[in-house]
């Protein structure tokens, strides 16, 4: 609090308070009635995107860093190649090979327009999900080989001595350990994650940034929709900067 | 050889005839729109390393209202998508040069999308590398700093000769991730319409229907310019290095 108290510190406030309130009064913000249903579902969309496909990318990413970590070979070579092509091209390339690059095989296949998948196929969630996770699996696979790497190998030895098997030494030491050891950095991915997600508007899912896109095309009122949406946005990764803050506190305890 | 090839899998030949140089092939337009990728990559790492620089020593040395301002910056833009910040940059920009143009008695003029391009991805990759320089120039030795100053030198002759060489080996490998990012950034660019890499590609593909042919053609292209990039990022690296015995981070 004292930190915000200081003199230079209060007038920049103020100056950024008199900014705001000559936004409210002279920009246009009548077109937020008209468009808050049609914002809360995009903002919903963005969060189960979000959450999912951090989930789904995560889920993939600690066998593609654990077998380049310590994998055979056979395991570590595919896994690294995964993590370079994921790297090294850009996510809309990706999005769009997925989407256009699927669909355009799908009519060769004429029975799967006919199978029960048929209904959700059809739509573009299912493509950016697949892109999104894909992505995330991509760059943290990179970032969990670090981190099983970084943990000590006398504490694995040490828990095999005591008769650990090989799942429980997984499970209960090495990957607690490496995760506390990448919540930063994960933390900081989540956020880019966030800030990939506007992209899978360009394969027509309405998440809010392809809503805020709308009421321009609608009303043709540029900055306001955009300003709005840059405010969403960080509060967003706000969000999401105190959440792995709250889980970097569980779980560094134990980290010696 | 080839022949060999085309008869084992006759999609192949197709997807030849698609990519050739020559003007039923596509393969022209990918290698102008790679071109172009490359130039804005190219101009918004510069821009975005000169932004940094400033913005560093700002941050350490300005006074208490430039470091909150830079915060407000660096925050700002490493949390908000490029996207946005493009489509607002690019408005806002040419917006405000219009209207001062048009103070100035000039008439309206239209940015190109290049510039435009180097400027936005510029400015967001100016506040990348400010934190990733602010970093690397705090981590140089205090007493180094201090002995080029009882040495005589004047502050930007220490910058120049201390404390840029002494924090260049632990700011590449953040820079060389800021590179990575501007190649990729640029693809951004389609969605306002410059036609670079992406965009070429996007155009050739649905105008062909060939879509796999085309994005995995251009995954290639980006593929390679990332991995030329990350061996000589390696080799600089490793040129830098070399005055600093124990400083392997």
């Amino acid at each position: 609090m004292r930190a915000l108290l200081q003199p230079h510190r209060l007038v920049l406030i103020g100056l950024a308070l008199a900014l705001a309130v000559w936004a409210a009064v002279a920009l246009r913000w009548d077109w937020i009635p008209r468009y808050a249903a049609l914002g809360a579902e995009g903002l919903w969309r963005t969060t189960w995107l979000l959450v999912l496909s951090t989930g789904i990318g995560f889920a993939l990413a600690v066998p593609l860093g654990l077998a380049q970590a310590a994998g055979p070979r056979v395991l570590a070579l595919p896994a690294r190649w995964f993590c370079t092509l994921i790297r090294g091209t850009p996510l809309l390339l990706q999005i769009w090979l997925i989407y256009y690059g699927l669909g355009s095989l799908f009519p060769q296949y004429p029975w799967i327009r006919h199978s029960d998948l048929w209904p959700i196929l059809r739509q573009a969630w299912p493509y950016a999900l697949l892109a999104l996770s894909l992505s995330y699996a991509g760059y943290e696979g990179e970032v969990m080989r670090g981190a099983f790497r970084s943990v000590p190998h006398g504490q694995l030895e040490a828990a095999r001595a005591y008769g650990f098997s090989r799942l429980a030494v997984f499970r209960r030491i090495w990957l607690p350990q490496a995760l506390a050891r990448v919540l930063p950095t994960l933390g900081g991915e989540t956020v880019l994650q966030l800030k990939s997600t506007p992209l899978v508007a360009t394969i027509t899912v309405i998440e809010i940034y392809a809503v805020a896109s709308r009421v321009r095309q609608d009303t043709f009122i540029i900055y306001e929709p955009l300003i709005l949406l840059a405010l969403v946005y960080l509060v967003f990764a706000g969000l999401i900067v105190l959440a792995f803050r709250r889980l970097e506190r569980r779980f560094a305890r134990g980290l010696g | 050889m080839l022949d060999g090839l085309f008869q084992a899998w006759p999609g192949l030949e197709a997807s030849a005839a698609l990519l050739s140089l020559s003007p039923p092939g596509w393969g022209a337009n990918l290698l102008r729109g790679a071109a172009n990728s490359l130039i804005i990559a190219l101009g918004a790492f510069g821009l975005g390393c000169a932004i940094g620089t400033a913005g560093a020593l700002g941050k350490l040395g300005g006074g208490p209202v430039t470091r909150d301002l830079l915060a407000v910056y660096t925050t700002v833009v490493r949390a908000v998508p490029e996207l946005i910040l493009i489509l607002l940059l690019y408005y806002a920009g040419t917006d405000l040069l219009n209207q001062a143009l048009g103070a100035l008695g000039y008439r309206p003029v239209e940015i190109s999308g290049l510039a435009a391009g180097i400027g936005v991805l510029g400015v967001v990759q100016g506040a990348y590398a400010t934190e990733v320089l602010r970093g690397a120039i705090q981590a140089v030795p205090r007493g180094q700093i201090e002995a080029a100053r009882a040495y005589g030198m004047n502050a930007v002759q220490v910058f120049r000769r201390v404390t840029v060489p002494a924090m260049l080996p632990l700011a590449l490998p953040g820079l060389s991730n800021l590179w990575l990012i501007a190649t990729k950034d640029t693809a951004l660019l389609a969605i306002v319409g410059f036609s670079e890499l992406t965009l070429e590609t996007r155009q050739a593909a649905s105008s062909t229907r060939a879509y796999f042919t085309f994005f995995l053609a251009a995954g290639a292209l980006y593929l390679i310019m990332t991995l030329v990039s990350a061996r000589v990022f390696g080799w600089i690296e490793a040129r830098y290095r070399r005055g600093h015995a124990g400083a392997r981070a």
